[in-house]
């Protein structure tokens, strides 16, 4: 399996994304955001960080980047792409995921382990793990508060477009357990054909027992087996 | 030419800071504070002489990069 890992002005999760795809065994490539094409891959990654300062709105630069143009052919084709933290920002700003990224609802910077329930496994992301898993991931962002109407909201639960919940240890999912304000807890989410995943939380943080975990592994493992 | 636009959360969409500000106000004594929104200004220069012109390309940019259009209004005008 390859991969590309896009690389923007104020990427800062993207040497991170790149060590855990290597370590399981993905072909990875790093791609500078002003590269005019895309190398051949089968998953490509934006990863987190704060891409231009979070000028005008986060991931609102970095979606007009040149290399976006491949990015789009690419997902348009049926290619996997991952955006986790603000490479989720940056896929809702290119229009690839709906909805909105608004600042948390306690308007603080958050970085802090949470919980998350596994709402969708019907996706070459998330295959490996178990249908109501509850699994533990960090966060680390400021505005990660998503927003949907009602209408798109109900869309989003009914075609089972929701990949992950805010939820507490022992997988309740209620107001208590949700960090920062998001719509029905909603922590990630996918398109239609379930090729594309945006999430808040940081799986490539937890790919290792000895230093946070192995909750995250699970998720790169589910890209590998999917090949 | 210049133009300017203003970008503003729409009215339904809660505006944590606006209200943060508008809390404070109220702290400092003005009571009589009844609601903050804020907002984003841009100044834009325009090599464009055309009234008409320099409106449709102000749309253009407020809807294509200066506003998520999901979330937020904007105010153009024409200096």
């Amino acid at each position: 399996m390859k991969s590309s890992v896009i690389v923007f002005p104020g990427s800062n999760c993207d040497r991170d994304i790149a060590v855990a795809l290597e370590k399981f065994q993905i072909k990875n490539q790093m791609v500078w955001h002003n590269e005019p094409s895309l190398p051949k891959s089968d998953l490509v990654v934006l990863p987190g960080g704060f891409s231009y300062g979070d000028y005008l709105r986060t991931g609102c630069i970095a979606s007009k980047s040149r290399i976006i143009n491949d990015v789009l052919k690419h997902a348009n084709k049926g290619g996997l792409l991952l955006g986790i933290c603000n490479g989720f920002q940056i896929l809702i700003e290119t229009s690839l995921l709906p909805g909105v990224l608004l600042r948390n609802k306690n308007l603080r910077f958050l970085s802090k382990n949470i919980f998350l329930k596994v709402i969708n496994i019907n996706n070459k992301f998330c295959s490996n793990y178990k249908k109501k898993d509850v699994i533990e991931l960090p966060i680390a962002h400021n505005e990660g508060n998503y927003f949907a109407s009602d209408e798109l909201l109900k869309k989003l639960e009914n075609e089972n477009l929701v990949a992950f919940k805010y939820c507490d240890k022992k997988g309740d999912v209620n107001e208590k357990s949700n960090p920062n304000g998001s719509s029905n807890n909603i922590a990630g989410i996918l398109n239609n054909k379930k090729n594309i995943l945006g999430m808040m939380p940081h799986p490539e943080r937890v790919i290792d027992s000895i230093l946070s975990g192995e909750d995250g592994s699970i998720m790169f493992e589910s890209l590998l087996k999917s090949q | 030419m210049k133009i300017s636009a203003t970008v503003t959360l729409k009215k339904e969409v809660l505006d944590p800071q606006g209200k943060v500000v508008g809390q404070t106000l109220k702290d400092m004594g003005y009571k009589n504070i009844v609601n903050v929104r804020q907002g984003k200004y841009f100044d834009i220069e325009l090599d464009e002489t055309d009234k008409e012109k320099a409106k449709k390309i102000a749309e253009e940019i407020c809807k294509k990069l200066l506003t998520n259009i999901v979330i937020e209004d904007y105010t153009i005008n024409l200096k």
